[in-house]
């Protein structure tokens, strides 16, 4: 399919192919979740968990294929048990981290043992699977342009369940992240909330892995909110943008992939990562340097709470 | 607040024991005490996220609840992320309607609530700066707003001064005892040194040993009070402006 230069008349072109709808549809939901999913992960400083989640989900679908192909479960394409598996993966993988670790500050050497150990069992799975590795292959770099209508309805589904969990728990969450140790003596079930934000995100990167793949989660997930909060100041503003972002990057990365013989997750990738560096760059030159922070080094910014004492 | 013979710990471990005070309405307390004496278990202790190990903690008449909005708590660390650039009045916001579920946006009783206490604290022109832009005493001025944002008849402040050098020391801690005043809340603050703080202060609790000896000032600061503390003999010297310093005898160097 040929690029015109006449943008009406290539997006109708683009349109007019089913796999392209579903491919937008879908996209557009995972642009919102990951959006908004994104702002949290990157204020709780959990991206290590988000991409943990990836790969501990890749371990979940590998094992779910398997499953599925050595009982012979004819009602389960390998397609859907690899989704499925992937979302029982990350979501089982979140709890257990989420109760490992107490506090956030803590995590990382939690996510690093369950993701070591979940990466082994994939490896099992994998060496176990007798077929071809496909939906490996499109679960590690995503396969946008393949989604089924049933795919659509899955994410649509999902998105619901996140959405509302996150508009549930929003104002709590946003508390427990800015000032966990205030928000516990206020009487809020930070460990609750905890659990259940990585739930939602263990869900939100099991969807989003269709249009990334495993291993460009954060293309979604991290960068555009990253972003975002050089933008604004409002949690909500933040939001917006972040998720505005997201969309962006995944209706331009399809349209482009759509005339170029390379994949979408590659274009939404490269807008997302070329996006941040600017905003970067032009945000400190608009910004004067330690304009307010003549006493810098007496600021209170640690990274740990220590109740010892 | 009333404490009888009450002990602090974690586990069956007790860090302190038989501590028995009282604070009354308005007054401005300090908790002194070396590093890993047990200071902050009180707070946690008041917070209700601890139980005692023995005796009685009273705090309006009841036992500590977790989650009491007639306490207002600044804890002695936060975690703040350099990167982030969440505006000072979104915290103080959440101090009252964090606890909210939903994603209501913020109502304009509670903007105008935040933006008082902001005003009250002289940090209405650090409302809409990023929190990782300011300094530790402005931060510490969004802090204390954070904690007051609800009306709390007891501020419990945990280290608030360490960070701050001697001059926004001195800012905050007038700003603190202008609070207690002016609101007439009690409140209880952690910290290491006494001398910037004695001219503020009603009450004294001096955690050390495993002990703790609680009066005024002139009552706790003596010789005889810290030499039971630490069960060695302490001086208590006095220079001509106020200024404490405790000297262990045989052999112990000083605190202060």
């Amino acid at each position: 399919m040929a690029f015109s230069w006449n943008l009406a008349y290539d997006i109708q072109q683009m349109w007019a192919f089913p796999f392209m709808q579903h491919a937008f549809e879908a996209g557009t939901m995972v642009a919102v979740i990951a959006g908004v999913m994104g702002y949290f992960v990157v204020l709780r400083r959990s991206t290590f968990v988000a991409h943990a989640f990836s790969e501990i989900g890749f371990a979940g679908a590998a094992g779910a294929v398997y499953v599925a192909q050595a009982l012979s479960i004819a009602w389960l394409t390998s397609t859907d048990a690899a989704a499925y598996g992937m979302l029982v993966g990350s979501s089982l993988g979140g709890t257990t981290i989420a109760m490992l670790s107490r506090r956030s500050s803590h995590r990382d050497v939690y996510v690093g043992i369950v993701l070591a150990f979940a990466l082994g069992i994939g490896l099992l799975f994998l060496s176990l699977y007798t077929g071809y590795a496909t939906e490996a292959i499109s679960l590690l770099f995503g396969e946008i342009l393949g989604i089924a209508s049933t795919d659509v309805l899955r994410t649509l589904l999902f998105t619901i369940i996140i959405l509302g969990g996150v508009g549930l728990i929003y104002r709590p969450l946003l508390f427990s992240s800015l000032d966990e140790a205030v928000a516990e003596a206020k009487g809020l079930p930070t460990l609750l909330i905890g659990v259940v934000f990585l739930l939602l995100v263990a869900i939100a990167v099991s969807v989003s892995v269709q249009v990334t793949g495993v291993l460009l989660i954060f293309s979604l997930m991290v960068t555009p909110a990253a972003t975002a909060q050089h933008l604004a100041s409002k949690p909500s503003r933040v939001i917006a943008i972040s998720v505005a972002l997201a969309l962006a990057v995944t209706w331009v990365g399809l349209f482009v992939s759509f005339y170029e013989p390379y994949p979408a997750s590659f274009f939404i990738t490269a807008m997302i990562f070329v996006i941040y560096v600017l905003v970067r760059v032009f945000h400190r030159r608009i910004r004067t340097p330690g304009e307010h922070r003549e006493d810098w080094k007496d600021r209170v910014l640690v990274s740990t709470k220590d109740y010892s004492s | 607040m009333e404490a009888e013979d009450l002990s602090g710990g974690y586990g069956t471990k007790a860090v302190w024991k038989d501590a028995t005070f009282s604070i009354g309405r308005g007054e401005f307390v300090a908790i002194i005490g070396p590093n890993g004496a047990g200071k902050t278990t009180l707070f946690r202790l008041l917070l209700g996220l601890q139980r005692p190990l023995r005796g009685t903690l009273r705090l309006f008449g009841s036992e500590p609840k977790r989650g009491s909005p007639r306490i207002g708590y600044v804890p002695q660390q936060h975690v703040l992320d350099d990167e982030s650039h969440i505006e000072s009045l979104e915290l103080v916001r959440l101090g009252l309607s964090g606890k909210r579920w939903g994603f209501d946006p913020f109502s304009h009783e509670d903007s105008k609530a935040a933006l008082d206490t902001l005003a009250g604290v002289g940090g209405l022109e650090l409302a809409h700066r990023p929190l990782a832009e300011l300094s530790g005493g402005e931060l510490q001025r969004i802090f204390l707003a954070e904690a007051l944002v609800s009306n709390p008849d007891l501020l419990l402040l945990d280290e608030p001064l360490s960070n701050l050098d001697m001059r926004r020391e001195r800012d905050l801690l007038r700003l603190v005892s202008e609070v207690v005043r002016s609101r007439d809340v009690s409140a209880l603050l952690i910290a290491h040194n006494i001398n910037p703080l004695l001219p503020y202060l009603d009450k004294v609790i001096y955690i050390a040993n495993g002990k703790v000896a609680s009066g005024s000032p002139a009552e706790v600061f003596t010789s005889e009070t810290l030499s039971n503390l630490y069960e060695i003999e302490v001086e208590v010297l006095h220079d001509s402006r106020g200024n404490i310093a405790i000297v262990g005898i045989e052999g112990h160097h000083g605190d202060e």
